[in-house]
């Protein structure tokens, strides 16, 4: 349809834009490469954009608190606008933080943004987190982003911690004292630690200062780079997906960035802006204003830390104060310090999960299709005792309002807590691992049997059939498409010439491990194509 | 005056002046003198730590012993004054017969505000002790709330929490909740300090502290506090609104990405 007036033409201002910016950015190529990237569809892919976007709110709405707190520590009498507090000493940073909840245009509903932002954002990276660990999104070559997600779910709780302690106020002021009392004790070192991070004796008068750069610009600064590197590997990875006719592990199946993914991330994006804007106003959260001032002499009751660092509470809280005298003079704090060790301890463990897993199974090939959680019992049985043991740890932090609320002892709940720290995740292992046995189980039957209709069937000579209808070759493909692992071998110790061959400890322990995971009775072997064949071919059911 | 000074000799003079006499004498009696009126008093008293001795033999002796010496299920109640009669029997602690729990809870009360005087005023007849404060002493008005705070903060948030939605002691005992509680209760538990409370007698928090607390506690916990920040979650802090995060929050969150991800952009066909 071109014409020589055509040529003349000028072309639409966009179209200059985008050819301005082409010829020095190069974004053509870059775009063209891209612009068609597929992504898979599933409602769990998009828990990590649920923690993308949460974050993108915390740091809109953190620069519009920035414009108005105070971190400061000067001791100043509140002359605002809330009466109870009117007359009352405290540091600059609270009567600023009431200042923007009660004088501040839009202030309060904008650090209910951020704060239930904040919970939100860590809720959806734990869920994200374990989406990731149950499907087995973690395999190569995924292992280096994985562990990027953790150190961002792990500097997360920091990042929350410090923003939670910056209003300085009786609440926080108890939890940052709290924190201090662990770093304490660390042997030897933690007084040195403790004068070093707080400027000298707690509380003194740096820690709001100190805990505002790391809130706003250090730990954040970190986060922001890590969920760059995040997002690039998982385009350079491309999406993994669910096993299903057509799908491979070379290719993806689903809708390209644009138009489709770009319009539903976008949108999805508002919903998300949208609905907790929408809880910031009809919930409070952190009611400084409640809470009053911090001071070292005072303490109440119901004193909490945000839900994520509602584990470490809980540690603190059913350890028993354990503590050892050495020489009559230097006192060794177990009962906070075993704790301590416990926290790291705790989130490491499923931190190196993926390096061991890959480790038994000796498997160095690249894994783009996710595994059910049934077809990896131990796996999902481990996963299933690690949150088990998180939960305790939450119930433990939580013990006086278990108590309160369910009329209890709180002595009663701190011996629970005690037990089934330890006894809780080993029988949710067991039983989650016969669960998923019991649905391999029940994958196996459906394929060679097919779905039970519920439909009775009388023979003409009397006898009762059950009516099992045959799978869709779709579903057969979807229940048999995973692979499954042999369990490894030692080997002979001796070889053909009579020589003993060496196995190392660690070998040994490696084989013993794969068969607790895939030796028989660990897995279920999946229906093969003869064994339907077999059953299919005739010769009557059972 | 002749009329009067001709008949001063008159048989009935004597009598006529006696009259008067007394007539001055009894109404200057009745006029200064409170005796009369004390009398009355004292017989209304009395009459009160009768009754109150007959309420008290049927509902309280069997634990605290008939003439409240104290026993095995309850303790001696001399000394305990009127102020302690008021706030157990008041908001229904007592009778505590039906509980046997770690602690005696809050309840329906049982006795009319009369009878409850009239036992007060029995036990106060068995010794000394703090006695029900009059209205003036526990009114809100002209009290600092911002020094109740402070002293709220200071005594009492340890047990009762922040605002005073109550917290949890040893062994299932806990420190309940001081919503919508009537001032003059809070002053009476301050005063005699019941159960695992201590007592904060006027010697170490004076009655303008107390007033102090009453204010603060009403400012922030009263029935028409207002809640600036939306629904108050309880006033429990980060556990009731970790939960809320999320059930509500991330609950939501996943809901609506369920709901996009079933809405997806399907090939044409044919």
């Amino acid at each position: 349809m071109s014409t020589a007036t055509d040529t003349k033409r000028k072309a639409p201002a966009g179209e200059r834009v985008a050819d301005w910016a082409d010829g020095r950015l190069g974004i053509y190529s870059l775009a063209k490469a891209n612009m068609r990237k597929i992504f898979p569809d599933h409602w769990s892919f998009m828990l990590g954009e649920v923690a993308l976007y949460t974050f993108i709110i915390i740091i809109l709405t953190g620069v519009y608190l920035t414009l108005f707190f105070h971190p400061s520590m000067n001791e100043v009498e509140y002359a605002g606008s809330y009466v109870p507090m009117q007359g009352v000493l405290m540091s600059e940073a609270y009567a600023s933080t009431l200042d923007i909840s009660f004088d501040v245009r839009g202030g309060l509903l904008i650090r209910q943004i951020h704060h239930w932002a904040a919970l939100i954002f860590l809720a959806a990276m734990f869920v994200h987190m374990m989406r990731v660990f149950f499907t087995g999104a973690f395999r190569k070559p995924r292992e280096i982003n994985w562990l990027f997600g953790f150190l961002l779910f792990v500097l997360g709780m920091f990042t929350g911690f410090t923003g939670y302690s910056l209003p300085d106020d009786l609440l926080s002021g108890t939890g940052v004292r709290f924190t201090q009392g662990a770093i304490l004790s660390v042997p030897v070192v933690g007084t040195y630690i403790s004068m070093f991070l707080f400027g000298g004796e707690f509380p003194g008068t740096d820690m709001i200062a100190r805990f505002y750069s790391i809130h706003i610009l250090l730990l954040p600064g970190i986060m922001l780079g890590l969920v760059v590197a995040h997002l690039i590997l998982v385009f350079y990875h491309k999406h993994t997906q669910f096993g299903g006719a057509g799908k491979t592990n070379k290719n993806v199946v689903g809708m390209p960035l644009l138009p489709v993914y770009m319009a539903k991330a976008g949108g999805f994006f508002f919903l998300v802006f949208g609905i907790i804007a929408a809880i910031a106003a009809i919930a409070s959260i952190n009611p400084i204003w409640a809470l009053g001032p911090y001071r070292p002499d005072m303490v109440s009751t119901g004193a909490q830390p945000d839900w994520y660092m509602g584990f470490a509470e809980g540690l603190i809280r059913f350890m028993p104060g354990w503590e050892i005298v050495l020489w009559d003079s230097y006192t060794l704090n177990l009962g906070v310090f075993i704790p301590l060790v416990i926290f790291p301890l705790f989130l490491t463990a499923i931190a190196v999960y993926p390096f061991i897993e890959s480790w038994i199974t000796k498997d160095k090939r690249e894994h783009h299709i996710l595994d059910r959680p049934r077809n990896a019992p131990t796996r999902t049985a481990f996963g299933a005792a690690w949150i088990a043991a998180y939960f305790i740890m939450l119930i433990g932090g939580g013990n006086d309002l278990w108590a309160t609320h369910f009329s209890l002892s709180i002595n009663s709940i701190t011996w629970f807590v005690r037990i089934f720290f330890i006894a809780g995740p080993i029988l949710v292992f067991i039983a989650t691992k016969r669960i998923c046995l019991g649905l391999q189980r029940r994958d196996r039957d459906k394929v060679l049997h097919g779905r039970e209709t519920g439909i009775i069937k009388r023979l003409p000579h009397g006898e009762f059939i059950e009516v099992h209808e045959p799978l869709s070759p779709e579903e057969l493909h979807r229940l048999t498409a995973h692979e499954q692992y042999t369990a490894g071998e030692i080997g002979p110790l001796v070889d053909e010439n009579g020589v003993k061959r060496k196995v190392s400890m660690l070998e040994k322990f490696r084989v013993k491990l794969s068969k607790g995971y895939y030796a028989e009775g660990n897995q279920i072997p999946k229906a093969t194509a003869e064994e339907y064949e077999e059953i299919t071919s005739g010769h009557g059911h059972h | 005056m002749k009329k009067l000074s001709a008949r001063r000799r008159h048989p009935l003079a004597a009598v006529v002046v006696l009259l008067f006499a007394l007539a001055a004498t009894g109404g200057l009696y009745a006029v200064f003198a409170p005796a009369d009126q004390a009398q009355a008093d004292e017989t209304a008293q009395s009459l009160a730590i009768d009754e109150g001795k007959k309420l008290y033999s049927v509902g309280c002796s069997s634990c605290h012993g008939a003439n409240g010496q104290g026993g095995s299920d309850g303790p001696s109640l001399a000394g305990v004054g009127s102020a302690a009669v008021d706030f157990q029997v008041g908001t229904g602690r007592m009778p505590a017969a039906t509980s046997q729990g770690a602690q005696v809870p809050k309840k329906k009360k049982i006795y009319s505000q009369a009878e409850i005087d009239q036992l007060a005023a029995y036990i106060a007849s068995l010794g000394v002790g703090p006695t029900v404060p009059k209205p003036e002493q526990y009114s809100i008005k002209d009290a600092d709330i911002g020094h109740g705070g402070e002293l709220f903060r200071n005594n009492c948030a340890q047990c009762h929490n922040f605002t005073g939605e109550g917290g949890a002691l040893t062994e299932g005992k806990y420190a309940p909740s001081l919503e919508g509680v009537d001032p003059k209760y809070i002053y009476e538990a301050m005063q005699t300090g019941p159960q695992n409370m201590p007592s904060f007698p006027d010697s170490t928090m004076p009655e303008e502290a107390k007033k102090d607390i009453i204010a603060y506690l009403d400012a922030v916990n009263g029935e028409d506090t207002p809640n600036p920040g939306g629904l108050k979650l309880g006033g429990l802090g980060p556990v009731s609104e970790g939960l809320f995060a999320w059930i509500f929050g991330l609950g939501a969150l996943v809901a609506t990405a369920v709901w996009v991800a079933a809405r997806t952009a399907k090939a044409k066909k044919s």
